[in-house]
């Protein structure tokens, strides 16, 4: 019996390899750097879908770490796909913010840059029950007791976290007196804006979107620069708080592939983002395509973790 | 209710499409597969599996995907059970009553016990999740990071029930776990910490791997050194295999116990399953009426500490999808990758998936019934055949403990210094063994030190640095007063000369 059962998972698994076309990558691995649920997990898995579906890659794997903003995963990534072609790991600008912070002793630079694919942006949440209505009404409450609002978000040095802080800045409040507190990935964070126990909540518009459909949370600023067509919700510069962030996702290979492995992971992406079921995740996600490739991407990091490396240091966040 | 009824009876008419039931039976063998063997969680095979998604319609597919997730539970005992090797972190209860039984030839009442346990608590589980699904869920979202802690505390002072004779023996274990819960990389700050520069520590030790290290290789290398002859023959000798009437009625009470402990704490964001089965297994150990048959006491085993906490593991499965399937909310990786599966079919898992998907859900529901009684009929015919695995001589089965050991730990992440990790594990297992120091809580520190590190600091947080947070709210306070409860209630009682059954 045993045996049998065991025979049937390699039936199974094996149906499951032979799904993509020839020509392509063997079994690609994802690394995902936060708990499943996420903005990072669907990015992983909607990219990863749509490389199977074009044929770039004969079947996806993935794999979830998370904690301290991704850094817990890039560091597995770094240790064990090394020279591995055949590995990618979604990383963001949370990430980035989480290596300025915590300096971990992996960085992107060990890795190798593929692609940035889109940009999103974070819209900040109360339970539907809060007499909440407006940032105005947090930035008063903040002004009277920076303590007293509890803002709950992903990791500390996360886009999440830089935003609120800059809020606070530009409200001519301390940053550093800011009460934040972290979670692990969108789902536990969700949990706990519903559940009332943090005053105020921020995640992407896409982790958040089903609750303020659905009425169980209230939308009262997205932090895009303009009003976003897409989302009715205003902006945080329309409520005369000047604070525009936006949080960009993309993939990175591993360490020490060859120019000819980065290329055929690079043409994989590219083959990916053309397919339909990519281009609905972007739709119905509200990611915002932003496709670069390769050096220009890998300068495209340099500068934002300069931005961010700035932004932190102005804030309080790190000396 | 009459609605709930009719929806119900739709999802049955889906669930036993014959199609739907092959996807089930898959599902459940597969799952029971991966539950036996350590190293290979539900999480990851759910995984490797959701590319049939892409081929497979969504009921079939996503029947099959929770037959994985519930098999799997029913699975974990087994190994726990005859080998002393958790094949799940949540079976780790299940070891330390279910092998002393194994260990005095009833090896075939324990996996009984455990099966229709697992059957009992997940039907059970699923008859609440029909029918108070919603209700649940708006309970569930109460536990925040100060209620998360509270029930930490709770586990923690509960667990000194696993620490065996001694109790500072089991404090120096306990201690143990703790410290190697610290290993990797704090996820609140991100700093690592006693790493000692080894980047493969940075991610954490797994305690899967420690707890297959101490488990299994200890006892298999205790073995080797100190009894080489196998003149301890009672492993070998098999004394019944059915249930006696005894066992069922000692198993009865434990089941639905452990099914009241595990349905609402799998029901909580970041619960985890592990901790519903310590509570379980303490909650059995101190109302037993036979609490010298516990292994901790040199007991021959407890059938009460079997039937418990797997009920318990079972019914923390069908908890879990409770924030699943009405909020959207993973509460562990295997949910997360379930939502995954959703998604694979533009279903999104939350608020509004009963009137978006209401016949699909349905059917799936009905499917946890047919897979419920689908595992059962798989796995009591099992039971006589797992039990005479015990009758291998000594050396070939501890040969295949330490192969299987070495292929699950290694397969986690294809790292050879996992391995070393593990045999290293496995002798400090050896001479924990030869001083009388018990194993088991070292899992529980290791488990419970790190959850209750983030809530702490994150519910501290919430309260700007008041501590009497744990105090204030409701449901932290509850859980505190019965902490105090447990501490102080038997020395009061003892004082006024009532005696506890523990001290007869």
């Amino acid at each position: 019996m045993k045996l049998m059962l065991r025979h049937a998972l390699v039936v199974l698994a094996a149906a499951v390899l032979t799904a993509g076309s020839a020509l392509a990558l063997d079994n690609l691995k994802f690394m995902i750097g936060a708990n499943p649920g996420g903005g990072y997990d669907q990015t992983g898995r909607g990219l990863g879908k749509a490389m199977v579906e074009a044929g770039a890659a004969r079947s996806v794997q993935f794999e979830n770490k998370g904690g301290a903003g991704g850094t817990i995963g890039l560091a597995q990534f770094v240790n064990s796909a090394k020279g591995d072609g055949n590995s990618m790991i979604v990383v963001g600008a949370v990430m980035v913010g989480a290596i300025v912070q915590n300096k971990p002793p992996m960085t992107l630079a060990q890795a190798t840059p593929i692609a940035r694919l889109f940009y999103e942006y974070n819209v900040f949440v109360v339970p539907a029950a809060s007499p909440i209505k407006t940032m105005k009404d947090v930035v008063d409450m903040l002004k009277k007791d920076p303590g007293a609002v509890k803002w709950g978000g992903g990791s500390r040095g996360s886009v999440d976290h830089i935003s609120v802080a800059q809020i606070a800045k530009s409200a001519g409040v301390d940053p550093t007196k800011i009460n934040y507190v972290p979670f692990q990935g969108g789902g536990e964070a969700s949990a706990a804006i519903l559940g009332g126990h943090v005053t105020v909540g921020t995640s992407g518009w896409n982790e958040m979107a089903q609750f303020v459909k659905s009425g169980k949370m209230r939308a009262i600023a997205v932090t895009a620069g303009t009003r976003l067509s897409e989302i009715a919700v205003p902006t945080l510069k329309e409520q005369g708080i000047n604070v525009e962030i936006g949080n960009w996702r993309g993939v990175y290979g591993a360490p020490g592939i060859t120019d000819v492995q980065k290329k055929a992971l690079i043409d994989a992406v590219i083959a990916a983002t053309k397919q339909k079921s990519w281009n609905d995740a972007l739709a119905s996600n509200d990611w915002f395509p932003a496709l670069l490739t390769g050096d220009d991407f890998a300068k495209f990091v340099d500068a934002d973790h300069k931005r961010i490396e700035e932004s932190m240091r102005a804030v309080g966040l790190i000396k | 209710m009459i609605d709930t009824w009719n929806l119900l009876l739709g999802g049955f008419a889906t669930a036993l499409q014959p199609m739907n039931l092959m996807w089930a039976f898959i599902g459940c063998a597969l799952g029971t597969a991966i539950g036996v063997l350590p190293g290979i969680g539900p999480a990851l095979t759910v995984a490797m599996l959701l590319p049939v998604t892409a081929k497979v319609d969504p009921a079939g597919a996503l029947i099959m995907l929770c037959g994985v997730y519930y098999g799997a539970a029913y699975g974990g005992s087994t190994t726990s059970i005859l080998m002393n090797t958790p094949g799940e972190s949540s079976s780790i209860m299940t070891a330390l009553e279910g092998n002393a039984m194994a260990k005095n030839g009833r090896a075939g009442p324990a996996l009984a016990t455990a099966a229709i346990g697992s059957f009992i608590a997940g039907t059970i589980g699923v008859i609440l999740l029909t029918l108070f699904a919603p209700l649940v869920a708006d309970l569930a979202l109460k536990f925040g990071p100060a209620e998360f802690f509270s029930l930490m505390v709770l586990a923690f002072v509960t667990v000194s029930s696993v620490l065996g004779a001694s109790m500072l023996r089991g404090m120096v274990s306990l201690a143990m776990g703790l410290a190697i819960g610290l290993v990797g990389m704090d996820s609140i700050a991100g700093i690592p910490r006693y790493t000692a520069g080894v980047p493969e520590l940075i991610d954490g030790i797994e305690f899967v791997l420690v707890a297959v290290g101490l488990f299994a290789v200890g006892e298999a290398l205790y073995s080797v050194l100190y009894d080489p002859k196998g003149e301890d023959a009672t492993r070998n000798k098999l004394t019944s295999i059915m249930m006696t009437k005894e066992d069922w009625k000692r198993s009865w009470p434990a089941w639905l116990r452990g099914t009241a402990i595990g349905f609402p704490f799998g029901s909580v964001p970041a619960g985890g399953a592990e901790i519903p089965t310590f509570l379980s297994y303490s909650a059995e150990r101190k109302l037993s009426k036979y609490p010298k048959e516990f292994s901790g006491e040199g007991g021959k085993g407890a059938i009460e500490g079997v039937a418990g906490p797997e009920a318990a593991n079972n019914a923390t499965a069908a908890g879990a999808l409770v924030p699943l399937l009405t909020l959207g909310i993973p509460t562990s990786a295997t949910a997360a990758i379930l939502i995954a599966a959703f998604q694979n079919y533009n279903i999104q898992p939350g608020p509004l998936l009963f009137q978006t998907s209401g016949p699909l859900v349905w059917g799936l529901i009905a499917s946890l019934y047919v897979g419920n009684v689908m595992l059962l009929v798989l796995n009591l015919p099992l039971v006589g055949l797992w039990a005479r695995l015990l009758t291998i001589p000594k050396p070939q089965l501890y040969a295949g403990i330490l192969v299987f050991a070495s292929i699950g730990v290694y397969g986690m992440r294809q790292s050879a210094f996992d391995l070393v990790l593990m045999y290293v594990i496995g002798v400090i297992g050896v001479i924990m063994r030869r001083f009388d120091f018990p194993v088991a809580p070292v899992i529980v520190g290791m488990i419970l030190g790190p959850m209750s590190e983030k809530q702490l600091r994150n519910a501290l947080s919430i309260a700007q640095g008041d501590w009497l947070i744990f105090f204030k709210q409701p449901i932290a306070g509850t859980f505190m007063v019965a902490t105090i409860a447990v501490m102080f209630v038997p020395i009061l009682l003892r004082k006024r000369g009532v005696r506890l059954s523990e001290d007869d």
